[in-house]
């Protein structure tokens, strides 16, 4: 009897569990399988054209979203990777209070960035880069206020990384009388590189899914922008155009295949370099 | 000398950047703020909440239904959701052999990965034609339930992956201890496992709803956004799930981009509810995922 | 380890390349403000109904002036406004007449209409009803008559479908169709973009919807109004009643190539292209 109830629960929860797979199977695979149906090589190489048509491909989307992540990205590592050190180098190992109020004022901004829901960023971009500043809708705004969005996942995993490095390496380098940024750059950074460039995937990761943020920094032009101060428009941005605004649902679909792959794509170099890690540690 | 100085520049510009996370939360409280005092002010702080009419027309802001709205919405995806997060969870930690799970964990988190855009455009074309075929009177497809299936997925990853850890964290000995009483794996499961994992569980619950109300470009795609208070279509009071509805975050995506004066500012005004909303489930997700924590070692 | 500042540092120079060719063409703009102020490459922000109208008209303007560039962006026509008047755009787009308001707020700006649009009324391709008089159109959309059969159509409910609040072409039909002190049923399906109207119009059994003419194809049918039908020639012959303007916003009188590009929309080639996009020429 008690092995009956036994097999009859678990049996419940292997059903839980292959039904995950094939509802992720089902949305990742309608997606892909009917939006590849519809791409032809110049899908690619091509801009979107002609309004309300949907015509052409998604090359000025592509490009857009690349200038996105890049930016982003310059704006968020430093200041991600930065905190991340300073957190585990040296605010832990300080005893003084001031350090410690910083710490926990730093892990609550973190904490609570975490949660803040992307449109809250994207009304924040447009109060104030677009409105405030006069940054318009641009690259620039999008790319600041992106950069909120991934600041706190490049500072979690930056933290993960510097910690799981021993601490044995710490106290040789400072025993030879290397200061602590010297065994910061030197002996600690070298080490903990996978494990941050993992954030940095992430937070591309983010940029190049994220539609909310940008859909009101951003601006929604088409066209391949020339400069920090034109808008423009990610693949994400796209399907959503594409999706409400015009008769190219095909497009739409299409554009979409190709933003799944990406990020199955990303998710196996995060598992990749996460592998590698471990194996490393081991 | 000069490595003193390099020392003190390279912590006072990491310290810098330690402090970002934060200046950017008060950023956002200020400007969000600062943007809906002109609502607040003039249409009042209550008389905004409780007001069930929404017409920036005929000035009148009520943003009532969108609480609902946002609301119901999550409590759908809750009991969508939460249950098949939940399961997965404990397939992963306990059940699944470890190839298995090797196979199911990677497809879990590539459900996080996936844009919500393409939730949407999944909703759009597939889930509301088919509930459009639910034979009720005034039901379209677009509405709650189409929302709430679209947002049970969507939370699935955040519910499961923390659980999961959750469940993992337990240390293994309870386990074999309860194993070496002669209990079944499922009632060492049952009555050790989960219980121990109890409020880290409950943690990632509430992770997931507030991941759902903060959701924005998928629900307005599939949910209808008429701005009403969402009302049963028929006298089963389930068919509620079949009524549009708006959400708070919806509010504020569909209509910023058209709003001047003390209409932008009513949007605001709903930024802020909205982040005040999911400070407090996120603050309730933390404050029990340390009490578990601190639990366990004082066990 | 050097590694790490690569990212960061090919962001910089990404964004530097980009930059580079439209400053020198501009002789020597200082800097990155330099970028809003560029000769050959105006913005445009504005209405998403206008939008497609204007990303056509762009691409044929710059077919003929290869070195210019103008940048579409889309917004709402309020933005539009907003945004020309603060001068971080070039040329606004607005569906719908400018507000009092608006020209009290920003008395520098200068209204271009460069076509006129009709709204028609559309429905689900299963309604069988053709044609509807006015006052019937206000109380479908006002919720006053909630099924077909009182217009003489079958034993369905009407679903209606909508803009937001805000949108130029929900204002301009509310203003025209709706009047003063009628509003629109809270029950509508509210769709942020004129194709997601037509979307949802065309695949909801029972939908009617109002939908810009530029947006009308084979995927809706159209309801002519007290037997007129929407045409661009019914609307230039006065006899349609719902249209309202599509305009151009500059701050001033518009210079360079800003000035070329409305002359070369208001002038024959642009007006034909107006008229292939089935909006109706001013000119």
């Amino acid at each position: 009897m008690r092995k009956f109830t036994q097999s009859m629960f678990f049996s419940v929860f292997w059903l839980t569990g292959i039904a995950a797979v094939l509802v992720m199977l089902s949305v990742a695979g309608y997606v892909v399988v009917k939006g590849f149906s519809r791409i032809t090589p110049d899908f690619f190489t091509t801009s979107p054209r002609g309004g309300l048509s949907g015509e052409g491909g998604i090359l000025s989307t592509i490009i857009t979203t690349v200038y996105l992540v890049l930016l982003t990205l310059a704006v968020a590592t430093p200041l991600g990777v930065g905190a991340g050190i300073y957190l585990v180098e040296y605010a832990d190992q300080s005893r003084s209070p001031l350090a410690a109020r910083i710490t926990s004022a730093a892990r609550f901004g973190v904490e609570t960035l975490a949660g803040v829901p992307s449109i809250i960023f994207g009304l924040f971009g447009y109060a104030l880069f677009v409105t405030a500043l006069k940054l318009g809708f641009s690259l620039a705004s999008a790319s600041l206020a992106g950069a909120c969005l991934i600041i706190p996942v490049i500072i979690r995993t930056t933290e993960e990384a510097l910690k799981s490095v021993p601490d044995s390496y710490r106290e040789g380098s400072l025993a030879l009388g290397a200061s602590r940024w010297e065994t910061v750059w030197k002996v600690v950074l070298p080490p903990a590189f996978p494990g941050i460039t993992t954030g940095i995937v992430l937070g591309a990761g983010r940029i190049v899914s994220e539609t909310a943020i940008f859909f009101v920094t951003l601006g929604g032009s088409y066209r391949t922008p020339s400069s920090l101060m034109s808008g423009g428009r990610s693949m994400a941005l796209h399907v959503y155009y594409l999706a409400m605004e015009t008769r190219a649902f095909d497009k739409a679909m299409a554009t979409a295949a190709v933003l799944v792959v990406l990020v199955v794509v990303m998710n196996l170099s995060i598992n990749m370099i996460s592998r590698r890690i471990s194996r490393n540690a081991r | 000398m000069k490595k003193k100085r390099v020392e003190g520049v390279m912590k006072t510009v990491l310290l810098i950047s330690a402090l970002s996370s934060v200046t950017i939360v008060l950023l956002i409280g200020f400007f969000t703020v600062k943007e809906s005092l002109p609502a607040f002010r003039s249409i009042g702080c209550w008389s905004m909440l409780s007001g069930k009419v929404w017409r920036p027309g005929q000035e009148s802001y009520g943003i009532m239904a969108m609480i609902a709205g946002s609301g119901l919405v999550t409590l759908g995806a809750a009991v969508i959701g939460v249950p098949l997060a939940l399961g997965c969870a404990v397939f992963l930690a306990e059940v699944a052999p470890g190839w298995v799970a090797g196979l199911v964990r990677p497809s879990v988190e590539l459900l996080a990965g996936i844009p919500s855009v393409v939730y949407g455009l999944f909703g759009m074309v597939v889930l509301v034609p088919a509930i459009r075929g639910i034979p009720v009177p005034g039901n379209t497809g677009f509405g709650l339930l189409s929302a709430s299936i679209v947002l049970a997925v969507m939370i699935l990853p955040t519910i499961a992956g923390v659980a999961e850890t959750a469940l993992r964290s337990v240390p293994r000995s309870y386990y074999n201890g309860s194993l070496a009483l002669g209990a079944t794996r499922w009632e060492t499961v049952r009555r050790v496992t989960i219980p121990a994992a109890r409020s880290g569980i409950l943690s990632a619950v509430v992770l997931g709803l507030g991941r759902a109300l903060g959701e924005t470009i998928a629900m307005i795609m599939v949910i209808g956004n008429s701005v009403v208070m969402p009302e049963p279509l028929t006298d089963n009071p389930l068919s509620v799930f079949l009524s549009r509805a708006r959400t708070l975050t919806g509010n504020i995506a569909v209509e910023i981009s058209y709003a001047t004066g003390l209409h932008e500012s009513a949007l605001f005004a709903t930024g802020t509810v909205l982040f005040i909303l999911i400070m407090v489930v996120n603050f309730s997700a933390r404050t029990l995922l340390k009490a578990g924590a601190g639990g366990e070692v004082s066990r | 380890m050097r590694r790490i500042l690569i990212i960061p540092a090919a962001a910089l120079l990404m964004a530097a390349a980009c930059g580079v060719p439209q400053e020198t063409a501009s002789e020597g703009e200082a800097g990155g403000a330099a970028a809003a102020v560029l000769e050959d490459e105006i913005s445009v922000v504005g209405s998403t109904t206008v939008q497609p109208l204007a990303e056509v008209l762009g691409e044929a303007f710059e077919v003929i002036h290869p070195g210019v560039v103008i940048v579409v962006g889309g917004g709402g026509s309020s933005v539009g406004v907003k945004s020309v008047g603060e001068g971080s755009a070039h040329i606004g787009m607005a569906s719908r007449a400018i507000k009092p308001s608006e020209f009290e707020e920003f008395p520098g700006i200068v209204v271009h209409t460069i076509a006129n649009d009709g709204i028609a009324i559309v429905a689900d391709p299963g309604v069988t009803v053709d044609d509807l008089t006015l006052e019937q159109c206000r109380d479908i959309f006002s919720g006053a008559i909630t099924n077909w059969n009182r217009v003489g159509g079958p034993d369905m409910e009407i679903v209606v479908v909508s803009r937001e609040e805000g949108s130029g072409t929900r204002g301009a039909f509310e203003e025209l169709v709706l009047g003063d002190g009628v509003l629109m049923a809270e029950s509508a399906i509210l769709q942020p973009s004129n194709g997601a109207v037509r979307t949802t119009c065309g695949t909801t059994p029972g939908a009617v919807a109002y939908l810009s003419f530029g947006y009308l194809d084979e995927s809706v049918k159209t309801i002519s109004i007290d037997g007129v039908d929407p045409t661009p020639e019914n609307v230039a012959a006065g006899s349609y009643p719902v249209s309202r303007p599509l305009n151009m916003i500059t701050l001033g009188e518009p210079e360079g190539v800003a000035a070329a590009w409305i002359e070369f929309i208001l002038g024959e080639d642009g007006q034909a292209i107006v008229a292939a996009e089935h909006y109706l020429p001013v000119n």
